[in-house]
């Protein structure tokens, strides 16, 4: 006999959740004060941002915007009477120079060509990071990229990067017709016949092709180039460079050859071994020494060489991951397909391989691009080196944190929007696979 | 080997060298004199908000120019730590070093550098903030004290304490910029360094009564600009626009009335300086009226000095040792004949 | 039967050696031989060239010529008369010192960092989030710049602890002073014994050795009477009391040299310009030191946190039903299985942050490249020798540390399961 004491028979009303429990409160509650230990975590936290933000907006805002000079932003900051610590920014020094901070000595009638070379980077490597995005006919523009971007920057004759873009058409060309031969017979082929036009454009082309007719860029010494568009200039050419001598090394170093494998490693080991500032140190003291007697390369262009041997060991070890992350199987079907080496480094293995290393390359650009500003530790005037100068200067002698706070800040931007960036790539190739 | 054979001719082709003529006619084929100077030192050497540089180490850079080029404003300048500055020279990435280098026997014999004269008689000093109460080097025992690292004042130092016996703490910086912050806040007692550059700097300070240059010099910095051993001629150029310098400001010839001199003065000396006279310039293959555009360029070296470090200027040095030797002073030129 | 013949012997030809692929592989690396012999030859030649244009040789010999600067902070003695390898050996371990120094505080600093990115503690975990964007986006060498000026500009100068207004004071019992110029602590001293104490300097005398030689003597007794109690247990079920035996043998003996060595404290004393005695860690190593640690704790938080996130929820899940509370569960149960997974990455920014070490050039910090790479490279204009040692140096240590990881990673591989 059992008998059931009590059988609810229609449905409770739902009850909306207590106060505490929902909206924003129950948001505060549940992140932020679920217990005695976060609580005070919480409170001491804010009251420890708090204090510093209040400090630091009290330094920020002062109206120093004007002052010409670091005396006139002395006494602008005296006149407020804030009591003891009277404590301010001097913002007119980014206002004299930041321009200077970011274009270095760049002629100003001419500051259009870094930032179009620049903006152009966008477009241009629109075609291999959103492929899917964007229309394939880009591709061209990214192949013609390598060779505007030094024009614009450096200028001069537009038949010198038409010359060099010509000389892979006949290097190509070269290739092509001696089909047949042995790949790496053809891979010679085509070097011979790309260095020869090189060698011939380089004495005759522009004489003959300048009384074709000629579109000049006013020529701009790299002695010239400073401030940020310095460090953004030796990122981006270093890391474009880097990219083919990073390939070849990570394939010489999982090549069965014995002796390329050993030159590939001992370069790559040597080079991750030494810090930057050492390769730098060459770039400035012994680059010269190494070549023959005469040649002469302007410092940044020797700073840039060092940069690239520096980011394509590294660049080979990205490469080399993503190498290592393609299936065994890849391998296998291009070699049951019949294709060689080259074909098949070429059309099954590098396109996967780079395409999962974008990130790990990304992340190396951020690396090398902070660390260009090491070469203000060998005299070249980048962000770094231009506080010195600057301070060198009766109005401006004396100013630390404006100029630090702005060139962090500089950086900031740009390394920070990149690697948010890298990170959608990463979740991007994550979704693919 | 046809590749290696290729490879090394486009090298060659990429980084064609100048061949290796005298450095006048590379500099002319160049039209643009590459000069080494500091990154940055209050008075001597600074670009302006515009990328002009300007100071008294450039503007002997400037006044070469103008005896070669015939155009002051033809320079690079090529920014140069301590640490560069002679692999610069060596390696012909800069013409000439004007960079507040003082001359000293191993960097004239071993570093293979020829200095062109003196243009700045300097000594190392100690400046101080008033408020420690030290009226003599001699009572520096224990101190801490800011300096340039790669300098010579940085043995000039160590020689100073060791042979006075005492010790001293060194807080190396790599920049001025740094000591003078360091020394602001107390971070170093002392910072050690040629006496114009504290001069200069003690300047540009917020409060400079509050700080003063100890009595004591305890060495000798004759400055000077410098080229590579090996090209007399070179050298000489570099020197004798010095001396046209110094001889200009004997002689009374200025910016202002070069010109007027050049076409009715009638003595001699100046007419063999200003090349009215005799062939002084072709002698160095230069145009005869070369020391003309090296006057008006920045003046005579009174005017250079007056307007970058001396009396014209926020930093007022005293001409002191660099008074002409007809005023009591150190510098001298040898004639123009 | 028939004997099978064998085929008929083929003759090597010529063009073997670029069609056949048993061949081909050695001509390619004849040639990459031949190519990479003439590289090199083509450098060297132009580098004697150059040399001897310039009026120079190779010549090491300059190490051993005197050095006539100082060098503010040395572990082992050095002057002004002492020669340039000398200076150099100081510098070497001033990079070590500062290497060691950053990667442990890195090592714990980016522990936390890790950790606290995963707080249930939204604002915790957002700050520790900025912390990790704001030190990976910003050049190192602005950090190591930014947090000498702060030292510089922030902590009192010596002068403020001076005279009856003093505006700073000495802290713990007037025993130690933070000032702009260094933090000065009480130092060890003995009065008698094997031999004087350096002047002050951070360094190893023989009484500390001894002290250390008599401790790790004693621990390894203690170790033993523990073994030995272990025996006991497991033959007779009842485990002796030895605790005050063990702690005995390892605080006795060294207590008893401490007496005999004479040991005391040495504190700082504010005399003349600076604070004279105690121990001395200048600034310009805090700067370098926590500039280095904060900057690479953020890469090591990075992976200390995917470490994490890479042990099995299950795992996680497992500990709490077995009733361990929070920091037990992370502690017993989350980090062991994630050290497998963090420790190669953490061991190569260790290596970074070692080669980093290299920007002490910029806070004046004495180090290897400060010193060789520096002021010795100036001073003697030996670009090439300087900078081919400082390259090799680097290199040691570098090639040094990934082996020790190698070694590392083959003994985790070995215990996989």
């Amino acid at each position: 006999m059992s008998k059931v004491a009590y059988v609810r028979k229609e449905m409770l009303q739902v009850r909306k959740p207590p106060v505490s429990q929902a909206g924003f409160l129950g948001w505060l509650k549940k992140n932020l004060f679920y217990s005695i230990g976060s609580s005070l975590a919480t409170l001491l936290t804010v009251a420890v941002i708090g204090w510093l933000l209040y400090g630091l907006l009290k330094w920020l805002a002062v109206p120093t915007w004007a002052a010409q000079s670091l005396s006139d932003c002395r006494s602008i900051i005296a006149e407020l009477a804030r009591g003891e610590n009277n404590a301010g920014a001097c913002w007119g020094v980014i206002r004299d120079r930041g321009i200077q901070l970011t274009f270095g000595f760049y002629p100003p009638e001419h500051f259009w060509r870094p930032i179009l070379a620049f903006t152009f980077l966008l477009p241009a490597l629109a075609p291999i990071l959103f492929a899917e995005k964007v229309p394939g006919r880009l591709i061209w523009f990214s192949a013609l990229y390598p060779f505007l971007m030094p024009w614009l920057l450096w200028g001069g004759s537009v038949w010198v990067p038409l010359g060099v873009i010509a000389g892979f058409a006949v290097g190509y060309l070269g290739f092509r017709i001696s089909n047949g031969l042995n790949t790496l017979f053809r891979i010679a082929i085509c070097l011979i016949a790309a260095l020869a036009w090189w060698i011939y454009a380089k004495e005759h082309l522009d004489t003959v092709m300048s009384s074709v007719g000629t579109i000049d860029l006013t020529p701009v010494k790299s002695r010239n180039f400073g401030g940020f568009m310095l460090s953004l200039t030796i990122g981006v050419v270093a890391i474009g460079s880097s990219l083919p001598l990073g390939i070849l090394l990570a394939l010489g170093r999982q090549s069965d050859l014995v002796l390329i494998k050993v030159l590939c490693v001992g370069f790559i080991e040597i080079i991750r071994g030494v810090p930057l500032i050492t390769l730098l140190f060459v770039a400035s003291t012994l680059l010269n020494i190494f070549l023959p007697p005469g040649t002469e390369f302007d410092i940044i262009m020797r700073v840039i060489i060092m940069a690239t041997l520096f980011a394509s060991a590294y660049m080979a070890e990205v490469i080399r991951g993503g190498l290592a992350a393609l299936p065994r199987g890849q391998y296998e079907a291009a070699e049951a397909l019949g294709l060689d080496y080259w074909k098949a480094q070429r059309l099954i293995i590098m396109p996967q391989a780079l395409k999962v290393s974008i990130p790990g390359i990304v992340s190396t650009f951020i690396a090398l691009f902070k660390d260009t500003t090491l070469v203000s530790v060998i005299g070249l005037l980048d962000p770094l080196g231009l506080t010195t100068a600057i301070r060198a200067n009766q109005e401006w002698a004396g100013i630390v944190w404006e100029l630090y706070g702005f060139i962090a800040l500089l950086f900031m931007i740009v390394t920070f929007s990149m690697s948010r960036f890298s990170m959608y790539l990463e979740r991007k190739l994550h979704r693919d696979h | 080997m046809k590749l290696s054979s290729t490879v090394l001719a486009l090298l060659a082709v990429i980084v064609s060298g100048p061949a290796l003529a005298g450095k006048l006619d590379e500099v002319r084929n160049r039209g643009a004199l590459k000069c080494g100077v500091s990154t940055g030192v209050v008075g001597f050497s600074a670009p302006d908000a515009g990328g002009v540089w300007h100071g008294f180490d450039v503007g002997m850079c400037r006044a070469v120019a103008a005896a070669t080029l015939g155009d002051p404003m033809a320079v690079e300048f090529v920014p140069q730590t301590s640490k560069t500055r002679f692999s610069a020279l060596a390696s012909g990435e800069i013409d000439m070093l004007s960079r507040t280098t003082t001359w000293t026997y191993s960097r004239d014999s071993d570093l293979n550098v020829e200095f062109a004269g003196v243009n700045f008689y300097d000594g190392q000093g100690f400046l101080i903030a008033n408020a420690l109460g030290v009226s003599s080097a001699k009572d520096l025992n224990g101190a801490t004290v800011c300096i340039k690292t790669g300098t010579t004042s940085e043995l000039n130092l160590a020689d100073y304490f060791r042979t006075n016996g005492m010790s001293f703490d060194p807080v190396p910086v790599e920049t001025d910029a740094e000591a003078i912050q360091q020394l602001l806040a107390n971070s170093c007692d002392v910072f050690s360094t040629d006496s114009s550059k504290l001069n200069a700097h003690r300047a540009t300070l917020e409060n400079p009564d509050a700080y003063s240059i100890l009595p004591e010099i305890i060495s000798k910095e004759p400055l000077g600009p410098a080229v590579l051993h090996g090209d007399q001629q070179w050298g000489d150029i570099v020197r004798w626009t010095l001396n046209a310098l110094l001889t200009a400001e004997e002689l009374g010839v200025t910016s202002a009335n070069v010109s007027d001199l050049a076409a009715n003065s009638t003595n001699p000396e100046i007419k063999r300086l200003l090349g009215t006279e005799g062939e002084l310039g072709a002698m160095l293959d230069l145009p005869a009226d070369w020391a003309q555009k090296v006057i008006s360029a920045g003046g005579n070296y009174g005017e250079l000095f007056d307007n970058t470090i001396g009396s014209n200027s926020p930093i007022g040095i005293e001409r002191g040792l660099n008074a002409l030797w007809t005023n009591g002073g150190l510098q001298y030129s040898p004639p123009f004949r | 039967m028939t004997t099978r013949a064998s085929p008929p012997r083929e003759r090597f030809r010529i063009s073997q050696l670029i069609y056949d692929t048993r061949y081909r592989s050695y001509t390619i690396q004849v040639f990459a031989l031949f190519m990479f012999a003439a590289f090199v030859g083509w450098l060297v030649n132009n580098t004697l060239q150059n040399l001897s244009n310039a009026g120079k040789d190779l010549d090491f010999g300059f190490l051993f010529s005197t050095a006539g600067y100082e060098i503010n902070q040395r572990l082992v003695s050095y002057g002004p008369d002492s020669s340039h390898l000398r200076a150099s050996i100081v510098g070497l371990l001033n990079t070590l010192l500062v290497a060691l120094l950053g990667c442990v505080m890195a090592t714990v600093i980016g522990t936390f960092v890790g950790i606290l990115r995963l707080s249930k503690n939204w604002l915790i975990a957002r700050l520790m989030g900025l912390y990790v964007e704001m030190f990976r986006n910003v050049p190192l060498l602005l950090w190591i710049l930014l947090t000498m000026a702060v030292l510089t500009e922030l902590l009192p100068s010596p002068r403020e602890f001076r005279g009856e207004s003093a505006t700073a004071s000495m802290m713990l019992n007037d025993t130690s002073a933070i000032t702009n110029r260094g933090v000065y602590v009480p130092l060890p001293q003995f009065s008698r014994g094997l031999d004087k104490a350096l002047d002050g300097s951070l360094g190893l005398n023989p009484n500390a050795l001894a002290i250390l030689f008599v401790l790790g003597a004693g621990l390894y007794v203690s170790q033993r009477i523990k073994l030995r109690a272990d025996r006991i247990q497991s033959k007779s079920g009842e485990r002796p009391v030895t605790w005050f035996w063990r702690t005995g043998v390892i605080v006795v003996p060294v207590l008893v040299l401490f007496f005999a060595f004479g040991f005391h404290l040495e504190y700082p004393e504010l005399k003349g310009f600076n604070f004279i005695g105690g121990l001395r860690f200048r600034n310009s190593l805090i700067a370098l030191w926590l500039a280095l640690s904060l900057y690479t704790a953020a890469f090591i938080g990075e992976v200390v946190r995917s470490g994490i996130m890479a042990v099995p929820k299950g795992q996680i899940e497992g500990a709490e039903a077995l009733g361990l509370r929070p920091a037990r569960i992370m502690r017993s149960v989350i980090l062991p299985q994630a050290l497998r997974v963090i420790i190669p990455p953490v061991i190569s920014q260790y290596l970074s942050l070692t080669k980093n070490t290299s920007l002490a050039i910029a806070v004046g910090y004495m180090d290897i490249t400060g010193t060789l790479g520096g002021i010795t490279m100036n001073q003697t204009g030996r670009e090439l020798e300087c900078v081919l040692l400082l390259m090799l140096v680097y290199l040691a240590i570098s090639l040094t540390v990934s082996a020790g990881m190698n070694v590392y990673n083959a003994r985790v591989n070995l215990v996989e399961r």
